[in-house]
């Protein structure tokens, strides 16, 4: 994925900034709003070389659908995450059946890799211990198949639909 | 006493009950990989819980705004996005500081990978045929 221009990341940062600033005041004072939007002109022109890539071409609807669309998919992972962890710790036998396993992804930008990374870290029972290249070593707590193929259908696969639109 | 300040509270209350099993998980698991997988898990729910919670408890309250809803909003999304990168930090620091894995543990990919990697660095000359999948 080609780097876009200076001009677009430097907006696409001050955009964000002024979203963060507009929910940590909560308020519509344009007093208040016209200061945001000068500190994010200050801060973006300091952070935009390290804060994004992509720049504007992050807003695009599409790519917007699919982020709404995968943060209840998210949340519901995590719940049915925590109902395991909940059943392991409170069951009397401890029904744990650990190992590290290898995942592949297809997911080609850094900031997609961050995301499917922590996404395995919060969702049933794995925990991402190492990136490398397009390669995935995770910490499973219940191995069901310990080949490359089949831990990347069960663990990768399901957020890198919602992902590779995401972030490419 | 209304319909937000219960939601609020049921919230809270399911935020605790995920507190608790995070701390159990540290007493009853093996070994320390086990115990990231439950404490990350369950602490970072129920972080969410407790902090969306109190946001939504305060707007069922005369005292409370809209400011306290998007503030927790704000700290449950910052701590969403860090937590599980402290967690993989302290995880993989632990591997490399040479901490075994459970006995009961079934396969470690993760040693093969290794050691391979320091074998490839003995002959340089094998560097080139495997070294494609790399990319800054």
């Amino acid at each position: 994925m080609g780097e876009a221009s200076k001009i677009s990341r430097y907006l696409y940062t001050v955009i964000v900034l002024s979203l963060i600033w507009l929910f940590l005041t909560a308020s519509l004072d344009p007093q208040e709003l016209g200061f945001g939007l000068l500190l994010s002109l200050i801060v973006g022109a300091f952070t935009y070389e390290i804060f994004t890539t992509n720049g504007l071409a992050n807003l695009h609807p599409k790519r917007i659908a699919y982020a709404i669309a995968y943060i209840p998919y998210f949340l519901w992972a995590m719940i049915m995450a925590n109902l395991d962890v909940a059943y392991r710790v409170l069951h009397p036998k401890r029904p744990i059946n650990p190992g590290i396993v290898e995942c592949r992804t297809v997911l080609k930008s850094d900031v997609g890799k961050l995301s499917l990374a922590n996404s395995i870290t919060l969702t049933p029972g794995t925990i991402t211990l190492d990136v490398d290249g397009d390669k995935y070593f995770i910490h499973w707590i219940d191995v069901k198949d310990d080949s490359v193929e089949g831990a990347s259908k069960s663990i990768t696969e399901p957020f890198e639909k919602f992902l590779k639109v995401i972030f490419g | 006493m209304n319909a937000l300040t219960v939601i609020g509270e049921v919230l809270v209350l399911l935020g605790t009950f995920f507190y608790f099993l995070s701390a159990l998980g540290l007493i009853r698991m093996p070994d320390v990989y086990n115990r990231m997988q439950t404490s990350t898990k369950s602490a970072t729910l129920g972080s969410l819980g407790v902090i969306v919670g109190v946001g939504i408890w305060a707007l069922g309250t005369d005292f409370g705004s809209a400011a306290w809803l998007t503030k927790t909003i704000i700290i449950a999304v910052f701590l969403l996005l860090t937590n599980p990168i402290s967690a993989h930090a302290l995880i993989r620091a632990a591997y490399k500081s040479g901490i075994p894995l459970w006995e009961g543990s079934i396969i470690d990919k993760y040693r093969e990978h290794l050691e391979a990697k320091a074998k490839d660095e003995e002959v340089p000359e094998e560097i080139e045929e495997t070294g494609e999948g790399g990319k800054e």
